[in-house]
C-alpha cells in the first residue's frame, strides 16, 4: 500500500507500490552548452528537451514530446554554433528551430537570453502568429492558460504593427458532438492532427487548403470520397451518423496551444483562474489513467489527462475524460432511505430518513439471515475489504462476489491461481517492451484504451507485434496492425490450442512470437464466458513462455480481487479453502475463525435469491443488466426478503430494496483503485462532502450489527492491509475446465459474438450527451457467407433473436469467421444481455427485419441519437455550408 | 564573344521532333548504349567529372548527389525527376519536354542505371496536361523499342517509368514536398535530415533531380566530360537553357554555356523591344533578387550571380523595361507566394498573406511611412525562419526591389502604381485596363 502510516514489520504490503521507473543508462552521451551552461544528455536528445533540463524554457507551439518532431511552428529557433568539418566552432548561417535540432558534441546553442538573433527571430514568428489570431482571450475558454497568451507576453512584442485584414472564418465546426473547431483561433501547430495521426491512430482530421487559408477540417466525404474512419470500404458512423471520430479526440482540445479546439461539454463553462485543480484517478476502467479534476465551487467542470509516464503517459480516453456527470447526477441519492410496511401488509415506497434508523432497519433485516453479498466491480481496494470483511466476519459468509458480469468457476479458479496477489507481473511497460502480445477475449481499444495507446505505440515503433484470437478483427486491432486468428465464439480454446510451433501458417507464426524473451498474452474477463479458455490460456502460456496478464473492464475488479470477494479467495490470494490462510486472516481480522465453507458465485447468489433459499442481500454497485442473465438477477432482488443497496444514485437496485445506503462517488471519496497490472492507485477526496465511502458505510452497519468491522478510517483499513500483508502460501488450484462441444448452428442460426464498445449505454456515461454522440452506431456484424445465408446485404436490418427477445440492427458484411454474427454488448437502447438474454456463444437467430416472428421484446440499435442527446447535440451542429 | 550551344534544344525545330525515331535518327540513345557498356559507378564518376550541377535552381553538383545515396541494400531505390516547373518567369524544361522528351527518357535511364534504381518516377507539373501526355507517350515510344523494361539493350538491366502529374502546388517543386505529393500525402516539405538519398521515397534512398539535369546526362556520356567542360566556367561547367522573357524583341530559349552574360542574351535576342530601355531583370527566376541595367555584363554562373547578390536559380531571364511600376510587378510575385504558400510553417504562411496585403497598399498609393521599413523588416523575420527555402525565396524580390528602386516605394505612399506606371504603356499589345474606372483619374 501507498500510505503515509509508518510500517511496523518489512512484510510484503498486500498492493504494493509498483518501484518507481528507472531511466536506462544512456548507450551514448553528447556534451554540449545552452546558454554558456555546459550539459550532457543522452546522445539524439532534442535542443528543446535539454534546455528544458537546464531549466531554460525556449518558446515553443507544435513541439511535444510525445509527438513526433514537426518544426512547423518556428517559435522555438535559437542561434546554434558548431564545430565544423575542420573542427572550428563556427555559426549556423540561419537561425535553428531547437525542437528539431539533435544536439552534438560541441554544439553550443544560444537562447533567447544570450542571443539577440535568436529573441528577433522568435518575436518575429510571435508577431506573426499573432497577425491572423483573433483577440478574443476574454471569451476564450484556453484565455488564462494559453501558451499562446503567456508565451505573447514573454516572448512577443508589445503593440502589433499590423494595421490590415485579418483571416476570419465562421465560427465553429463541430469536428464531432464533443470536439468544435474555431478555425480562426488556430495557428496550425499540427499537434491535433499528428496527435490523432500518431497516437490515436484514427485520422479523424487533417490539414486542408494551404497558405493562410490552410485549416483543420473533418474529412468532407463529398470532396475526399470517404469517411474518416477507413479510407476504403465500410465505415464506422458515431450515433450522430457522421464519419467515427475517436474515443480520444478529447486530448486533442488538451494539447491544443490555442482555443482552437474545445469541447462542447465545457465551451464557455468557466475560466482556468476560477478552477481548483487536484489530481486523482479515473474511474472508467482498469488502466487507472491519472487524471486532473477541475472544479469549482463543489461542481466539477472538467477533467485533463494528468501525466504518468508509467501508465498513461498524457492522454486519457474521451470517457475518462467526459464522463463525469454521473457522479452529480439528478437521481444521486442524498439520504439514507428506507422502505416502511403500509398498513395492509405491502411494501411502501421507499422514504428518507435517518443513518441510524436506516442501520438498524438494515441491521434488523440481516441479523440472523442467510446473506449473499454483491459488492460489484466500481469499488477501491479500501471499500472492497470492508465487504470481504464483513461478509466472512459478521455476516459468516463467503457467498461474497464483486463480479456483476459474465463469470465462470473456471475463472474464479484461474484468478485465484494466477492473479490474486500476484501484482505488477506485467505492466504497461512490459507491453510497450513486449515482442509479441496475443490478445485473447479482450478488445484493448473498445475494453479500456490506454492499453490500446501503449501498445499502438510500441506497435508503431516497430517493437511488438499483435495477434488477436476474437471472431474479427476490429478497428482496434487493425490499427494495431494486429493479425487475427479467427475463432468462432467457443473455439478459443480449440484455436488457443494448435498455437503451437511448428504450425505451418498463422499459428505457427503465433507460437514463435509468443516464444520471444517479454511476450505477453492478454485475456479478458469475456473469456470467462468460454469453457476451457483460461485453462487453454494457461497451457499456451506453458508451452510458450510468454507470461499472462487478465485484463478486465472495471476499476474495481483487480482490487476486488485483491481484498478477496470472491467465494473462495481470501484478501491476498489467500484460498478460503486453506486453514492457514484462514487462520492468518482471522488472526488480522480478531476472529476465532472464519467460515471455511466455499462460497456460491454472483450467479448461485442470484439463483438461490430468486429460488427464496436466501434471507437477505448487500449489494453495491450492480446493474442487474449487467449479469449474464438479467431476468435472473431481477428476479433474485424481487424475490429477496430483505435488500440492502449501497448507491450513489437511483438504481434497478434501489428501487427493489428495503435500504438504501448512499455512498460517495470517487470524487468524494479517497481510495485506491488498483489497476490490472495490479499497481495500486491511490487518490485524495476532491470535493467537500458529507457522503461516506463504501467502507465506512459498511463499519457503521456492522456496528449497528453488534460488531467492530474496525474500518473507520482510511488509515484504519491501510493499517490493517498491511498488517495483513501478501500471501506466500499455497495458491488455489489451476483451473482445468474442458472446452465444450461447439454448439450445432441450424440453419437460420449464428454463433453470438460480442463485446462491450466503450461509449454506450453505461450508467457511468449518463448525463453527457456530447460524449454519447462520439459513440460508435451499433451494427451487427457476419461474414459475406453469413449473410448470403440469412438473405442480407450490407445495409440491411437484421433482426438478431432469441426466445427472449429481438434486437435489430443494420448489417455490416465484415472479412470474419463464419456462423458467427457480431453485435456490441450494450449499444444505447439495444442491450445484448438484457434484450437477448444472451453472452458470447450463445447461438442466435437470424433473420432480416421484419420477417422475424421472434417472440419477447425488439429493441433497435443504431436508431441514432434520440431525446436529450440528439438536443444537445443538435445545438452544436453547424451547416456544412458554412465551410465553405 | 559567346556564341550559342544548342544540345538539348539542337533539334527542336525538326519536324516532329519529340517522336522517338527522329531522336534516334539525330543520334539518340547513343549515351544510353555506352552507359549500359559502363559499370554503375563509372557513370557516376562520367557526370562527376563533368562537373554538371543541378538545373533547378541550388545548382548541387549532379554526380555527387549520386554518390550520396547509401551502399546498396537489396531493397528498391528511386529516381525522382522534378518536372514541377512552376517559379514564375521559368519556362525551361515545359518546351524542353514539349518538343524533345526522349533526352529526358534517355536521362532517366543513364541515371537510373549509374543509381541502381528499377522504378523511376517523373513528377509532371499538372496543370501541363499537353506535356504529360507527350511524356506518356515518349515512354510507351521508349518501352516499344526496348529502352524501358525489362532486360535493356540485352544488358540485363530493368527499369519501369511512370509519368506523375502533380495537382497544381508550387511547394511541390521542393523536393521532400514533391515526395510527400509522389506518395499520395498532402504536398509540404519534410523534416530533414533524414535527405531523400536516405529516406526519400517510401523511405528509400532516392535522389531528385531536375528535368534538365537528367535530361543533360546522355550529351555528357556521348560527348565526354572534356567536351562538357569546355563549354561554361571552370566551376560552372557546361550549356543550359537561359529563358528570356518580357520585354524582349525575341524572347525564347537560348541554350547557351553557363557564364554567358545578359548582354550577349540580349543581343541575340534582339535586345530590349524598340524604343526602350532595360529597367530590372530576374537572373532566375522570381525568387532570385532582381538586377538592374548595371549587371548586364555579370556572367550568367553560380558564382558570379551569386557574388552580385542574387542567385543563378532557373536562368529565367524576365525583362522588363522603363514602363514597368517595380511595386506593381513585385506585387504579383507576393502574390504568387501567398497563394502558394503551403501554410506549414509560420513565416512563409503569415508573411506572405501580411506582404501581399502591404504590398497591395503600396500599389493603390496607400502605404504608409512605415511600410518600407516594416517590409524590410517582415523579410528579415521571414528569411532564414521558415521551414523550407520557399520562404526565403518570397522575400529575394522585396529585398532586392527596395534596394534598388526605394524611391517607387516611398512613392507608394502618395500616388498609385497605375498612376506612375499606366499598364497600357507596358503591354506589348494594345490594352485597354479593364478596371480603369476603378481608380479615379488615373489615366490620362
Amino acid at each position: 500500500m501507498t500510505t503515509t502510516t509508518p510500517r511496523a514489520t518489512d512484510t510484503t504490503p498486500l498492493v504494493p507500490a509498483a518501484p518507481p521507473v528507472v531511466a536506462p543508462e544512456p548507450t551514448a552521451t553528447v556534451t554540449f552548452t545552452v546558454d554558456g551552461i555546459e550539459t550532457t544528455v543522452p546522445k539524439g536528445t532534442l535542443v528543446i528537451r535539454a534546455a528544458e533540463q537546464l531549466g531554460i524554457q525556449i518558446p515553443r507551439f507544435c513541439d511535444h514530446p510525445l509527438l513526433a518532431p514537426a518544426g512547423a511552428c518556428r517559435q522555438c529557433l535559437v542561434e546554434v554554433w558548431a564545430p565544423g568539418r575542420d573542427g572550428n566552432v563556427a555559426k549556423m548561417p540561419k537561425p535553428q528551430a531547437s525542437c528539431t535540432l539533435e544536439a552534438t558534441p560541441g554544439m553550443q546553442v544560444k537562447t533567447q537570453h544570450t542571443s539577440p538573433e535568436a529573441d528577433k527571430a522568435q518575436h518575429g514568428v510571435m508577431e506573426l502568429l499573432l497577425i491572423n489570431h483573433p483577440l478574443d482571450c476574454p471569451v476564450c475558454d484556453k484565455g488564462g492558460e494559453c501558451p499562446l497568451q503567456n508565451q505573447a507576453m514573454s516572448n512577443g512584442r508589445a503593440a502589433t504593427r499590423f494595421v490590415d485584414v485579418k483571416r476570419t472564418f465562421p465560427k465553429p465546426i463541430a469536428v464531432s458532438t464533443q470536439i468544435l473547431l474555431d478555425r480562426e483561433r488556430c495557428i496550425l501547430c499540427q499537434r491535433c492532427t499528428r496527435f490523432s495521426e500518431e497516437i490515436a491512430g484514427d485520422v479523424w482530421i487533417d490539414l486542408q487548403k494551404r497558405g493562410a487559408a490552410q485549416q483543420i477540417g473533418t474529412f468532407d466525404t463529398r470532396v475526399l470520397g470517404f469517411a474518416g474512419d477507413t479510407p476504403v470500404g465500410a465505415s464506422t458512423l458515431d450515433t450522430s451518423g457522421r464519419p467515427f471520430a475517436s474515443y480520444f479526440s478529447g486530448n486533442t482540445v488538451q494539447i491544443c496551444p490555442v482555443g482552437a479546439l474545445t469541447s462542447a461539454a465545457y465551451r464557455f463553462r468557466s475560466r482556468p483562474f476560477d478552477l481548483v485543480s487536484a489530481a486523482s484517478i479515473a474511474e472508467h476502467d482498469a488502466n487507472g489513467s491519472a487524471i486532473r479534476v477541475d472544479h469549482r465551487r463543489g461542481v466539477v467542470l472538467r477533467r485533463l489527462a494528468g501525466d504518468d509516464p508509467a501508465v498513461n503517459q498524457e492522454w486519457i480516453t474521451d470517457k475518462d475524460r467526459f464522463g463525469f456527470h454521473w457522479q452529480s447526477a439528478p437521481d444521486r441519492v442524498t439520504t439514507p432511505l428506507v422502505r416502511r410496511q403500509l398498513a395492509d401488509g405491502t411494501r411502501g415506497e421507499l422514504e428518507p430518513c435517518s443513518w441510524t434508523e436506516a442501520l438498524d432497519t438494515a441491521a434488523a433485516g440481516l441479523r440472523g439471515a442467510t446473506v449473499g453479498v454483491l459488492p460489484g466491480g466500481r469499488l477501491t481496494l479500501e471499500d472492497a475489504y470492508a465487504y470481504s470483511k464483513l461478509a466472512r466476519t459478521v455476516l459468516g459468509t463467503n457467498d461474497v462476489d464483486h463480479r456483476a458480469r459474465p463469470h465462470s468457476a473456471e475463472e474464479e479458479a484461474f484468478l485465484g491461481h494466477h492473479v490474486a496477489g500476484r501484482t505488477l507481473r506485467v505492466t504497461f511497460g512490459d507491453l510497450a517492451a513486449a515482442p509479441a502480445v496475443l490478445c485473447v477475449g479482450y478488445e484493448p481499444e473498445e475494453e479500456g484504451g490506454i492499453a490500446f495507446l501503449r501498445l499502438r505505440s510500441s506497435v508503431v515503433a516497430g517493437r511488438t507485434r499483435v495477434f488477436a484470437v476474437a471472431a474479427l478483427a476490429s478497428r482496434g486491432i487493425e490499427r494495431l496492425d494486429g493479425t487475427l486468428l479467427a475463432a468462432a465464439p467457443g473455439t478459443e480454446p480449440e484455436v488457443l490450442d494448435a498455437i503451437t510451433t511448428g504450425a505451418d501458417d498463422v499459428l505457427g507464426v503465433t507460437a514463435e512470437a509468443l516464444g520471444a524473451e517479454g511476450a505477453v498474452i492478454l485475456v479478458g474477463e469475456r473469456a470467462a464466458t468460454v469453457p476451457g479458455a483460461l485453462t487453454a490460456v494457461l497451457r499456451l502460456a506453458e508451452r510458450t513462455g510468454a507470461r499472462v496478464a487478465w485484463i478486465p473492464r472495471r476499476a474495481g475488479e483487480r482490487g476486488a480481487i485483491e481484498a478477496g470477494t470472491l467465494p473462495t479467495l481470501l484478501p491476498g490470494g489467500r484460498p478460503v479453502a486453506d486453514p492457514s490462510a484462514r487462520v492468518d486472516v482471522a488472526a488480522v481480522w480478531g476472529v476465532d475463525d472464519l467460515p471455511a465453507t466455499p462460497g456460491r458465485s454472483a450467479d448461485e447468489i442470484l439463483a438461490a435469491a430468486a429460488a427464496g433459499q436466501l434471507g437477505a442481500l448487500v449489494v453495491g454497485g450492480v446493474d442487474p443488466a449487467d449479469h449474464a442473465d438479467p431476468v435472473l438477477a431481477r428476479a433474485a432482488l424481487d424475490a429477496v426478503p430483505f435488500l440492502v443497496s449501497l448507491e450513489v444514485r437511483r438504481s434497478e437496485v434501489t428501487d427493489r430494496a428495503d435500504v438504501v445506503l448512499p455512498v460517495a462517488p470517487p470524487v468524494e471519496k479517497a481510495g485506491t483503485f488498483v489497476t490490472w497490472e495490479g499497481r495500486p492507485r491511490p487518490f485524495a477526496q476532491v470535493l467537500t462532502t458529507t457522503h461516506l465511502s463504501d467502507f465506512r458505510v459498511l463499519d457503521r452497519l456492522a456496528d449497528a450489527l453488534g460488531a467492530d468491522l474496525g474500518l473507520l478510517t482510511l488509515a484504519d483499513v491501510h493499517a490493517e492491509l498491511d498488517q495483513l500483508g501478501g500471501w506466500d502460501g499455497v495458491r488455489v488450484e489451476q483451473p482445468a475446465t474442458s472446452p465444450a462441444e461447439p454448439p450445432a448452428v441450424p440453419p437460420g442460426h449464428a454463433v453470438l459474438a460480442t463485446w462491450h464498445q466503450l461509449l454506450d449505454a453505461g450508467r457511468l456515461q449518463d448525463g453527457e450527451p456530447y460524449l454519447a454522440g462520439t459513440a460508435k452506431q451499433p451494427v451487427a456484424r457476419v461474414s459475406p457467407v453469413t449473410a448470403q445465408a440469412a438473405g442480407l446485404a450490407d445495409g440491411d436490418d437484421v433482426a438478431v433473436s432469441t426466445d427472449r427477445g429481438t434486437v435489430t440492427a443494420a448489417v455490416q458484411v465484415t472479412d470474419m469467421a463464419d456462423h458467427v454474427v457480431w453485435l456490441a454488448t450494450n449499444p444505447r437502447g439495444a442491450a445484448v444481455r438484457d434484450v437477448l438474454g444472451a453472452v458470447g456463444g450463445t447461438v442466435v437467430r437470424l433473420a432480416p427485419a421484419g420477417r422475424s416472428d421472434a417472440p419477447g421484446v425488439t429493441a433497435h440499435a443504431g436508431s441514432g441519437l434520440t431525446g436529450d442527446t440528439a438536443e444537445a447535440v443538435a445545438g452544436v451542429r453547424v451547416d456544412e455550408e458554412e465551410r465553405a | 564573344m559567346t556564341t550559342l550551344t544548342p544540345v538539348l534544344s539542337a533539334h527542336w525545330d525538326a519536324d516532329r521532333s519529340w517522336k522517338l525515331d527522329r531522336y534516334e535518327a539525330d543520334g539518340g540513345y547513343r549515351g544510353l548504349r555506352r552507359a549500359l557498356g559502363m559499370a554503375p559507378a563509372d557513370v557516376v564518376t562520367a557526370v562527376k567529372d563533368s562537373g554538371l550541377r543541378g538545373r533547378g535552381g541550388a545548382g548541387f553538383p549532379t554526380g555527387m548527389k549520386w554518390g550520396f545515396l547509401p551502399a546498396p541494400d537489396g531493397g528498391p531505390r528511386y529516381l525522382v525527376v522534378n518536372a514541377d516547373e512552376s517559379e514564375p518567369g521559368t519556362c525551361k524544361d515545359i518546351p524542353l519536354m514539349l518538343a524533345s522528351p526522349q533526352d529526358l527518357i534517355e536521362g532517366v535511364i543513364i541515371t537510373s542505371y549509374a543509381i541502381g534504381c528499377h522504378h523511376a518516377f517523373i513528377y509532371v507539373r499538372g496543370e501541363v496536361v499537353h506535356v504529360y501526355r507527350r511524356l506518356l507517350e515518349a515512354v510507351r515510344e521508349a518501352r516499344e523499342a526496348g529502352y524501358v523494361g525489362t532486360d535493356i539493350l540485352g544488358s540485363g538491366f530493368d527499369l519501369e517509368i511512370t509519368v506523375h502529374a502533380g495537382a497544381g502546388a508550387y511547394i511541390c517543386g521542393e523536393e521532400t514536398a514533391l515526395l510527400d505529393s509522389l506518395e499520395g500525402l498532402r504536398g509540404q516539405p519534410r523534416l530533414k535530415p533524414p535527405f531523400p538519398a536516405v529516406a526519400g521515397l517510401y523511405a528509400r534512398p532516392t535522389v531528385v533531380n531536375n528535368v534538365e539535369s537528367v535530361a543533360s546526362v546522355p550529351g555528357i556520356l556521348v560527348g565526354g566530360a572534356d567536351w562538357f567542360t569546355s563549354m561554361g566556367t571552370e566551376r560552372s561547367a557546361g550549356h543550359g537553357l537561359f529563358s528570356l522573357s518580357g520585354h524582349v524583341t525575341r524572347p525564347g530559349q537560348y541554350e547557351a554555356p553557363l557564364g554567358i552574360t545578359l548582354r550577349e542574351l540580349l543581343d541575340m535576342a534582339g535586345g530590349v523591344r524598340e524604343g526602350h530601355e532595360l529597367k530590372f531583370w530576374t537572373p532566375g527566376g522570381s525568387s532570385t533578387p532582381i538586377f538592374t541595367a548595371e549587371h548586364l555584363d555579370v556572367p550568367l554562373d553560380y558564382e558570379s550571380v551569386g557574388k552580385a547578390g542574387s542567385m543563378l536559380g532557373t536562368r529565367a531571364l524576365q525583362i522588363f523595361d522603363e514602363t514597368t511600376s517595380v511595386v506593381k510587378a513585385v506585387s504579383r510575385w507576393i502574390q504568387f507566394y501567398k497563394h502558394e504558400s503551403c501554410g506549414k510553417c509560420t513565416p512563409c504562411r503569415e508573411g506572405t498573406f501580411w506582404l501581399a496585403q502591404i504590398m497591395a497598399r503600396l500599389e493603390a498609393g496607400q502605404g504608409t511611412p512605415q511600410d518600407i521599413d516594416l517590409l524590410l523588416d517582415l523579410c528579415d523575420n521571414i528569411l532564414g525562419r521558415a521551414f523550407c527555402a520557399l520562404g526565403d525565396g518570397a522575400t529575394s524580390p522585396v529585398t532586392s526591389a527596395i534596394q534598388y528602386f526605394r524611391e517607387e516605394f516611398e512613392a507608394g505612399t502618395h500616388t498609385p502604381a497605375d498612376v506612375l506606371f499606366p499598364p497600357e504603356r507596358s503591354a506589348l499589345f494594345d490594352y485597354t485596363p479593364r478596371h480603369s474606372t476603378q481608380l479615379a483619374g488615373v489615366h490620362a
